[in-house]
């Protein structure tokens, strides 16, 4: 894989300038058993750079983590990429055969799910289960293995790699259990992780440990990194840019603290103002209301016409209703799809 | 403190707190584990009590021991007047209707083969209360109350969102009319905007119903919302309680600051944040 990455760097000026990442309007939908195409993702384009950290905002239902399995086709059986492109390192994933994909998954495109106690098997030890990853993807084998494997776990675990090692899944804590998916995921270098609600179920101060884990991480390896969540709040300290994602189409995207603060889109506005006040603040606004988001999250088996954020918007226009709003850009890093902006 | 009287007397109270189990991973030593001591604190009529604390702190084997579910061992309870660790089994079925749970997760808290109706007509069937009729109109009158719409009734929790099965949740634990509803990270597996109406829902119900909130919750901030009281669970103990404000604005326990600022963001981007 590192091999791949020092042929890149050969490349006419061209090839190199092309995204990392280029995702050009994907179309993904699950066969129900009623025999219909339920759409989860309807028309979703955006890039992320080399190194950069995109965080992908989405409620259930967005088809935030459908985003996911797509990417490296690990899509359930009833599942189906209908259009789209997917081009990664200038290669399009989409037309790519199952060997070739068996080389990026977890070779250069690595992918963390959300529960670790699920992720890892209970009885084979932590080091087995990320040697296993490396010896998939490198013709190392014997102490090479045992070496390469050790050195990938002291780098989230500087202290204790070798106990961890030779730890079941079961004696490691939540937290712990975290940071072997993130060594089995980086244990062949690649450049992009892919990482569903990662932090979910951990409590703060554990899911801060993993985030500035994932900060350092970024930094010394120069990852790149889609981070999936429906909690603003890990966004804020750690993505570049957020990607807003309602009812399977980009609502808004753009650098996190103008998303933050000055979101453009109804919909990321509405989800925002929804959080309870800040703590210093809550001396005035304690056991107040807090401020929701009218009528139902969105449900894709009824198809809507216009805006799929158009039925609760409170800015709703006449047009909202008729047609869907196109991409409207801000800043060369900023772009929104609403009628509000032109659309 | 909001909706407190001078002459109330605190409706739960615990007294020096302590529970130990046995390790797991060690059958025939007799090594024990602390998950509670010496925890004592009040939760007053009509008032809300946050516990907040790190995973594995003891906050759910307090709400446990509270709910009459697990005996302390050793340490006082009292629910109102009675002191219900020294009551029997057989005296502790008629204490449990009156303090309810409501779990993390609905999905797995909600027998997927049972209707909505079925679901919150369970509780009144246990306890042999009402005739079959008017056990199906109080079941209906729960689910309006929680705001699950009439044309669900007959529906199972599988076509439910997750905040609809939250609501079921919360209907099934009011249906045996409980004065304290203990709620175990009942928010936590919400999306924002559902928790926004979950809040809601709770704060409507608390007010007119009068019930009494054990908040248990690693979400400081929406701790502080809620509450009027605030307690930080740390390796078994109760290491700081008092009012929201005071527990807010004069933190003591690094546990707490702790908590605190992992809740307010980084300094150049505060959390929330100021949506202009």
């Amino acid at each position: 894989m590192n091999m791949d990455r020092e042929a890149g760097k050969g490349l006419p000026l061209v090839h190199r300038m092309r995204p990392f990442l280029e995702i050009q309007d994907l179309h993904v939908a699950y066969h129900s058993r009623a025999g219909r195409d339920v759409p989860a993702l309807a028309g979703v384009t955006f890039e992320v750079q080399a190194g950069e950290i995109l965080g992908v905002l989405g409620e259930s239902g967005s088809g935030k983590s459908t985003l996911a399995a797509a990417l490296l086709r690990l899509l359930p059986a009833n599942g189906k990429i209908q259009k789209g492109a997917v081009r990664f390192e200038g290669q399009d994933l989409l037309p790519a055969k199952p060997p070739e994909l068996e080389k990026i998954r977890g070779g250069r495109i690595a992918i963390i799910f959300q529960e670790p106690s699920m992720a890892l098997h209970p009885t084979i030890r932590v080091g087995k289960q990320i040697s296993d990853v490396v010896a998939a993807h490198e013709a190392i084998r014997g102490c090479a293995l045992r070496e390469k494997t050790l050195r990938v776990l002291t780098t989230v675990f500087p202290a204790e790699a070798q106990r961890v090692s030779e730890s079941y899944p079961h004696q490691l804590s939540g937290g712990q259990r975290q940071r072997v998916l993130m060594a089995q995921a980086i244990a062949c270098s690649p450049s992009l992780v892919i990482a569903d609600e990662p932090t979910a179920s951990l409590d703060p101060s554990t899911q801060e440990e993993i985030l500035s884990l994932f900060r350092t991480l970024r930094q010394k390896l120069n990852l790149a990194m889609i981070l999936i969540t429906h909690n603003p709040a890990i966004l804020a300290g750690l993505a570049d840019r957020i990607l807003v994602l309602y009812a399977g189409r980009v609502a808004e995207i753009g650098p996190t603290e103008e998303v933050l603060t000055l979101p453009r889109h109804p919909y990321t506005r509405a989800l925002l103002e929804c959080l309870p006040p800040r703590i210093e603040e809550e001396l005035f606004h304690r056991k107040a209301k807090l401020t929701v988001i009218p009528g139902d999250s969105p449900n894709m088996a009824r198809v809507v016409n216009g805006c799929q954020f158009g039925p609760r918007c409170i800015d709703r226009m006449d047009v909202c209703t008729a047609i869907e709003p196109a991409e409207v850009t801000f800043s060369d890093r900023h772009a929104v799809s609403c009628f509000k902006y032109g659309g | 403190m909001l909706f407190r009287c001078e002459n109330d007397q605190p409706l739960l109270r615990a007294e020096n707190l302590e529970k130990r189990y046995k390790r797991a991973d060690a059958l025939d030593s007799k090594e024990e584990v602390a998950a509670l001591s010496e925890v004592s604190f009040s939760i007053f009529p009509r008032t809300t009590l946050a516990l907040v604390g790190e995973s594995g702190s003891g906050k759910s084997t307090l709400a446990l021991c509270l709910a009459c579910l697990e005996r302390p061992t050793s340490g006082n309870i009292w629910f109102g007047e009675r002191e219900v660790t020294a009551l029997n089994e057989k005296e502790l079925r008629a204490i449990r209707p009156q303090i309810q749970l409501v779990f993390q997760d609905p999905a797995s808290s909600l027998n997927p083969g049972w209707t909505a109706l079925e679901i919150v007509s369970e509780p009144l069937l246990v306890q042999q209360r009402l005739g079959k009729q008017a056990r199906r109109a109080k079941a209906h009158a729960l689910l309006e109350q929680v705001g699950i719409p009439a044309e669900k009734a007959s529906k199972r929790p599988g076509i439910f969102s997750g905040g609809q099965r939250q609501r079921l949740a919360i209907a099934r634990a009011l249906a045996l009319e409980p004065k304290v509803l203990i709620l175990d990270e009942a928010l936590s597996a919400l999306d924002c905007s559902v928790q926004a109406q979950i809040v809601n829902l709770l704060l409507e119900l608390q007010t007119s119903l009068g019930l009494t909130y054990l908040f248990i919750s690693h979400d400081f901030a929406m701790a502080a919302h809620l509450s009027d009281q605030i307690a930080v669970m740390h390796q078994g103990r109760i290491v700081e309680t008092g009012s929201v404000e005071t527990v807010v604005h004069a933190p003591k326990h690094t546990v707490t600051q702790r908590l605190i600022t992992a809740a307010m963001g980084s300094p150049a981007l505060p959390y929330p944040p100021k949506v202009a």
